[in-house]
């Protein structure tokens, strides 16, 4: 049948398959089929940027509009992956500078990107739209001002939670006075001060911005000024969230939030003083998200806050909220599909609010769309997790950070290897998933058995073998990502799954006890596997080869091993030597 | 799951048991000892369906016959990479066993003592926080909660104390000859001399390492070659700490009041003190 269409018209069909899934699906069904897809496929969607070369990806897709690229392991955010470990993007610009001169959006996430980088990028696309950095580093605001001034046509600008060297706050003034485009600006991780009046000049010849994030650097007194002119903002970041109390300036900032008529998500709130949350009551109930995870306040002020949103969706919020403001939540706010609790003070040794298991049980009662938990705590429960798993078989992401490794059930004493086991038992969508507290082996045999649509699992401090791997490895369908850390998981299991390291993105295990040995083995006996051993202590092969590795980076390529790796990283050969770079 | 977990005894009973004589099958290998215990078929294909399609139904059982021979050769292999560890790992610099030294010691006296916890000893990456976040938690998160909780009615006085705590906190260092950088948490430390043992710390081992490889298979003259990186702080050791300005400049460390040191210091680096131009360190000498 297929061959009878136009291509035109199959073009068109699949122009209307918006998932990378449905494109791959489609790209399998025969060779017209993936001749016609590739040529028309726009997004590129790239998990690892080392498990494909930039020349293979513009070889299939000559005509990409969007590419989103990711680098690192997620582990880096916590500081496990060393400096100069890898991810430049700089080889993928300047390839896609090469092919792709109609490209509009680059997106990257935990990646290296220098100056030079994004100087190519704004002067190589001549209708650059979309620039988005999360997580990235090894750029200054010099790199940000060759955006601003050569990207005509440039819509958004999203910095994330990117690492920038601020070198001049004056970046901001190289958008030139014709650039009317911008609909995002999220500078929010910058750390010195922006120039206000650029600031200021920009977003008032912007109107179509709708999302503005500024950094802590701007001062609440200027909010005001900058919120009459952007008042068709539907997301808006403050800066630091304090000022001398006077009651004029109180009236004027309420006045300036209220007249933001379509504002739905708030972030921002450095050093806040309560005194001026009143200001934000206007539009409480517009609210769908909220970010009050820098808001340094306690209750009643976070509480009162929170409880007026009755359109809730999102709330990330410090521990300060406490169990008291957890039931207000669920008590008010029906909506609620994310939460994210985060530790004021992780590395107390005593805890510093009353934020227990019974806050995230009171939220699960309460919340019949709650899907996303990240929740760190100090102390847990058994039941409280079989309670959680049986009110919301709906879970699809739930991480759990008891702070203290190791913690037992407070009331039993023994491991949460029945409470982790109810949440996969009973959330059969779950997706996503963080372990943390005492577990045994027996919770991976539950994971293993249970949780058949996992994608991502995190492990640290849990099991008390081998079999826990291999119970996760043997048993999770779905897995694409694994990362595990301080476990005594080892060879056997690696070994005798290898097959299934293979149908996914990747695996991260540090502090484990997998030999350099069995990392050889491994690299020979699956050879589209990398297999990257990182170790600070010197060359892996001058301590026996039953010796634990510190770390170990194993993910699945078509382009072969790379060639920038630093000195603490060794690619296992394929054939048994040992390369050292 | 009571029952799952006397069948499970069994199986580590059997495991002490017939430990020994298993001992020569602890020769590491691909599968098990009687190779059907893999999940890999030879001419796996790469894509993920067809991995699952072949693998699927036909192992499931294989597993269960093989978990205990299994568990035989975990064990005592875990045994003996448990012994070389101890053996060779103490001898090589070696930051990460110590964490985890750290962290054993940390959980050994938490589950000894129910109702008095001690302050955790720090683990790298853990809690998993990113660092911006340590950053608030650590410098004005605590206080001013409490503080604007007592002061909402005079306001006033809240500002000053924050501001302080504005810039970030984690400096990148780096050390000449060292591959691998490092950050450091400024508000850590509260002097020059606690900063410079602290780089010494993050260093020494590094280095040591460093000397070792460089030095070739000469694998039996490690033990004591940690040194300690002293006189980093008036160019009288073989490093000299100095760092970049927020203006770009380098300066060395030392030269002026720690605050201010703080309020502008961008980034660290170790520098061998001979290749310190000697400009610099006649300034430093007048000072």
């Amino acid at each position: 049948m297929a061959y009878s269409f136009p291509e035109e018209v199959l073009e068109h069909v699949f122009s209307f398959l918006t998932t990378d899934k449905d494109r791959n699906a489609v790209s399998v069904v025969c060779k017209s089929w993936y001749e016609i897809e590739r040529w028309c496929r726009r997004r590129i969607f790239v998990g690892n940027c080392y498990a494909v070369s930039p020349r293979i990806m513009i070889r299939r897709f000559p005509e990409v509009r969007s590419v989103e690229l990711k680098g690192k392991p997620h582990f880096a955010d916590f500081n496990l992956v060393p400096e100069g470990w890898g991810a430049y993007v700089y080889p993928w610009i300047l390839a896609m500078s090469r092919s792709y001169p109609w490209l509009e959006e680059i997106k990257l996430k935990r990646m290296v990107i220098t100056d030079e980088s994004l100087e190519l990028i704004s002067k190589s696309f001549k209708n650059f739209k979309v620039l988005v950095l999360s997580s990235c580093d090894g750029f200054t605001t010099d790199g940000l001002a060759a955006i601003a001034a050569n990207c005509r046509n440039l819509r958004k600008l999203d910095l994330g939670e990117s690492e920038v060297e601020d070198l001049s706050g004056h970046w901001l003034s190289h958008f030139p006075d014709n650039c009317t485009s911008l609909v995002s600006l999220n500078i929010a991780c910058l750390a010195s001060e922006v120039s206000l009046l650029a600031l200021e000049r920009l977003v008032t010849r912007s109107p179509n911005l709708t999302t503005l994030k500024i950094n802590r650097a701007v001062p609440l007194e200027r909010l005001p000024n900058l919120l009459r002119r952007t008042s068709q903002l539907v997301k808006f970041g403050t800066g630091v969230f304090s000022a001398d109390v006077r009651s004029d300036f109180f009236s004027n900032l309420t006045e300036a939030f209220s007249s933001c008529k379509q504002l739905k998500c708030l972030s921002g709130f450095w050093d806040v003083v309560p005194a001026y949350l009143p200001a934000l009551y206007p539009v409480c109930s517009r609210l769908t998200s909220l970010n009050l995870s820098y808001a340094t306040c306690q209750n009643p002020d976070l509480g009162k806050l929170i409880s007026q949103c009755h359109n809730l969706r999102r709330l990330w919020v410090l521990d300060y909220i406490e169990d008291t403001g957890l039931e207000e939540l669920a008590a008010n706010c029906k909506d609620l599909q994310e939460l994210r609790v985060f530790p004021s003070d992780p590395f107390a040794a005593e805890p510093n609010t009353t934020l227990t298991e019974q806050g995230l049980v009171a939220v699960s009662d309460g919340c019949p769309k709650l899907q996303s938990v990240l929740y760190f705590c100090r102390q847990m429960t058994n039941a409280a997790l079989v309670t959680i798993a049986r009110n919301r078989p709906n879970m699809i992401r739930f991480r759990l950070c008891i702070i203290e490794p190791r913690t037992p059930d407070y009331l039993t004493l023994g491991s949460f290897d029945a409470g982790f086991g109810a949440i996969v038992e009973n959330c059969k969508e779950l997706r996503r998933l963080s372990l943390s507290g005492l577990l045994t082996d027996r919770v991976f045999e539950y994971i293993g058995a249970h949780a058949k649509k996992l994608e991502m699992l995190s492990i640290a401090f849990a099991g008390d073998s081998d079999l826990g791997l291999h119970h996760v490895l043997s048993g999770c369908d779905s897995l694409r990502k694994l990362e595990i850390r301080d476990c005594p998981f080892g060879d056997k299991a690696l070994l005798a799954n290898a097959a299934k390291l293979e149908t996914m993105r990747s695996l991260w295990m540090s502090s484990c006890s997998v030999s350099f040995e069995a990392c050889k083995m491994l690299a020979q006996k699956m050879p589209r596997l990398n297999v990257e051993v990182i170790d600070e202590r010197g060359p892996p092969d001058t301590r026996p080869e039953s010796c634990p590795v510190e770390k170990l980076y194993i993910y699945r390529t078509v382009a072969g091993r790379r060639f920038d790796t630093p000195g603490y990283v060794w690619t296992m050969d394929e054939d048994a030597a040992v390369s050292l770079t | 799951m009571e029952g799952y977990s006397q069948k499970w005894l069994m199986q580590r009973g059997e495991e002490i048991n017939h430990g020994n004589s298993e001992e020569k099958k602890l020769e590491l290998r691909l599968g098990p000892p009687n190779g059907d215990w893999s999940c890999g078929e030879k001419d796996e294909s790469f894509y993920p369906f067809s991995y699952m399609s072949t693998t699927k139904g036909n192992n499931r059982d294989n597993h269960a016959q093989n978990f205990s021979s299994f568990l035989q050769l975990q064990s005592t292999a875990q045994k003996q990479s448990q012994r070389v560890q101890e053996s060779v790992c103490t001898k090589t610099a070696d930051l990460q066993s110590t964490e985890k030294k750290k962290a054993f010691s940390q959980t050994a006296t938490v589950q000894n003592s129910a109702q008095k916890r001690t302050a955790p000893a720090p683990v790298v990456g853990w809690p998993p926080i990113r660092s911006f976040r340590k950053n608030l938690a650590s410098s004005s998160s605590v206080k001013s909660a409490s503080e604007t909780q007592n002061v909402v009615p005079n306001k006033s006085a809240n500002k000053k104390p924050m501001e302080i705590c504005q810039k970030g906190l984690f400096v990148k260092i780096n050390m000449d000859g060292i591959p691998i950088g490092r950050k450091v948490d400024l508000k850590a430390y509260d002097s020059y001399h606690k900063l410079s043992s602290a780089v010494d710390q993050l260093f020494r081992g590094l280095v040591a390492a460093q000397n070792d490889s460089s030095a070739g298979g000469n694998n039996e003259k490690k033990e004591d070659e940690e040194k300690a990186i002293s006189g980093l702080l008036d160019g009288s050791g073989e490093y000299t700490l100095v760092y970049e300005d927020n203006e770009g400049d380098r300066m060395l460390v030392g030269d002026v009041p720690w605050h201010m040191f703080v309020s502008t210091v961008k980034r660290l680096r170790v520098l061998k003190s001979s290749e310190l131009s000697t400009l610099t360190r006649a300034t430093k000498q007048l000072t």
